[in-house]
């Protein structure tokens, strides 16, 4: 059973390293928005040196990790909520209803396979750029790499655990477009990519640290800046964990509420 | 304009056009009246989360290499505004690349209005007015906490910068998304430098590289539509020292990009070729 969603990951990750002119220009506009962040980070910093507990150069680091970041793991949306939305729209969905396999591990399967593809290229692609242009602070230790794969796995399901509810507004909304465009300022703002949570004052600090959204962005840096270590590097897993199986559990519930719901067109 | 004496009459029919399209889009979206009500105050609101980056970053300093956070809000209203414009006004165009794979395009071309007028009125969305709202709100509120004083030169300044703005953003929108008659889907080229552009005239000019300033200027002039008109209101000086006439020069700006922007269309539509074809 395990094989059909291996192997539905396997799929997507092939099918996105056909969009070979969309990967090369998400790239650049990965690597221009990070020199763009990164600038106004290091003019925040040369104001207050050692901010948020980070120097000015793990400052830069984390605008260019979370740049990574930001397409594999769909902090903008997108992914298979795309090819969902679409589905709802066509009536497709009842096909995908039929089928013998889950229909959430189906796309679940389908974004980790998306997810794979991207940290290879508009993942690792803008982080060389930004080590280019600016002083970097990256782990030589294999190690804390392993750690930061882990952690980025786990932002994605958290992260799928969240598109997956906005597209299921769908099944009651039927454009579930609306929805989605305020998930997304809302995933960018509280996910730390914009601006490192540890900036955030007081109560909106707490509150942005207890949303799943901190599991996307602002966890895994915390790793590859190893600001979390040992048993702090443990709790951080947890949360993700925690969060990532209460979404999917969530989706679930929502989904069998949803397909209640489903009229198929012409029926 | 002798040997074109359809020019101002064809202009006309293409604003006519695009009027008329939008107007058909505002209906449907209006046959869902609350739907919509909430989407724009939802989309307002939320936008603002957009300018508590820069308020964040403020509450650690009183000053972002050297601008206040009246002057930096003063940047943030001006680009939002002119980009939100552009946005509400042809932000559509850059659907160009799936009409092109999907061969909707030809559809669009054979029809008795200009395409590009058709294009850039396709699925208007008045969602998008959500961010104007805000961009006005935080230039308004920018223009009462400015410490400037207000000379008729200075106020006249404030709509020629919004205007030739909005054109130059427009002129970029499409300009760039000709790119995707050949690149198809090459879609985010144009995200980099209409949205990006637009996050980096939201930040002063001494907050970047010396070289990314001049780039702007003299390569995607971004810095006309309101860095260096800017510099002229707030009365400051210029990061790369350039003569004085450059922060009136937007207008000159506006027109070379919309020319620009013209034969980038033309080029990319006679090079145009049906799929399947």
């Amino acid at each position: 059973m395990g094989g059909v969603y291996l192997s539905v990951a396997r799929g997507a990750f092939r099918r996105y390293s056909t969009y070979r002119a969309a990967t090369l220009a998400g790239t650049v506009t990965n690597t221009v928005f990070g020199v763009i962040l990164a600038s106004t980070m290091l003019a925040l910093w040369r104001a207050r040196p050692g901010l948020g507990g980070y120097d000015a150069a793990q400052a830069v680091t984390y605008i260019w990790i979370s740049q990574g970041l930001l397409v594999t793991v769909a902090v903008w949306g997108g992914g298979f909520q795309d090819d969902l939305q679409a589905r709802f729209r066509s009536g497709d969905i009842a096909v995908d209803l039929y089928r013998p396999v889950d229909f959430q591990g189906w796309w679940l399967a389908t974004d980790l396979g998306r997810a794979g593809y991207q940290l290879l290229t508009r993942g690792a692609l803008p982080m060389l750029a930004g080590a280019a242009l600016f002083d970097l602070v990256l782990p030589a230790d294999p190690l804390v790499w392993a750690e930061f794969l882990l952690s980025v796995a786990l932002a994605v399901v958290v992260s799928f655990g969240l598109r997956f509810l906005a597209t299921l507004t769908g099944f009651w909304l039927h454009e579930s477009e609306g929805v989605r465009a305020a998930m997304t300022v809302v995933s960018m703002f509280f996910s730390g990519m914009l601006l490192p949570l540890a900036l955030f004052p007081g109560l909106l600090g707490d509150l942005a640290r207890v949303l799943p959204f901190s599991a996307m962005v602002q966890l895994p840096t915390d790793v590859l800046l190893r600001r979390r270590t040992g048993t702090g590097l443990l709790a951080l897993y947890g949360f993700q964990l925690a969060w990532g199986a209460a979404l999917l559990a969530i989706g679930r519930a929502g989904q069998a509420l949803a397909v209640r719901r489903v009229v198929v067109q012409g029926g | 304009m002798a040997e074109h004496p359809g020019t101002v009459a064809r202009a006309g029919w293409a604003v006519r056009s695009w009027w008329l399209i939008t107007g058909m889009w505002v209906r449907s979206t209006m046959a869902y009246r609350a739907s919509f009500a909430i989407s724009l105050a939802a989309n307002t609101l939320i936008t603002f989360l957009d300018f508590a980056v820069l308020l964040l970053m403020f509450s650690h300093t009183r000053q972002l290499a050297g601008w206040t956070l009246a002057e930096t809000g003063f940047l943030y209203g001006t680009s939002s505004v002119a980009l939100g414009a552009a946005n509400v006004l042809v932000g559509s165009v850059g659907g160009l690349g799936e009409r092109v794979r999907s061969g909707s395009l030809d559809t669009m071309l054979i029809r008795p209005a200009p395409a590009l007028a058709q294009l850039a009125a396709e699925r208007f969305s008045l969602r998008r007015l959500g961010r104007l709202v805000q961009a006005f709100a935080v230039l308004g509120w920018s223009l009462t906490a400015l410490d400037v004083h207000w000379s008729w030169d200075r106020v006249l300044m404030v709509p020629v910068l919004l205007l030739c703005g909005t054109v130059i953003f427009c002129a970029l929108f499409v300009g760039c998304s000709c790119v995707q008659f050949w690149w198809g889907d090459a879609a985010e080229l144009q995200n980099a430098v209409t949205y990006g552009g637009a996050t980096v005239l939201q930040y002063p000019p001494t907050v970047f590289a010396r070289e990314l300033v001049a780039g702007t200027v003299f390569g995607v002039p971004l810095a006309f539509v309101n860095w260096l008109p800017a510099l002229h209101v707030l009365g400051r000086s210029d990061p790369l020292g350039l003569p004085v006439a450059f922060r009136f020069a937007s207008p000159l700006a506006a027109a070379l990009c919309v020319l620009a922007a013209g034969l980038a269309w033309r080029a990319g539509l006679r090079a145009y070729r049906s799929t399947g074809s």
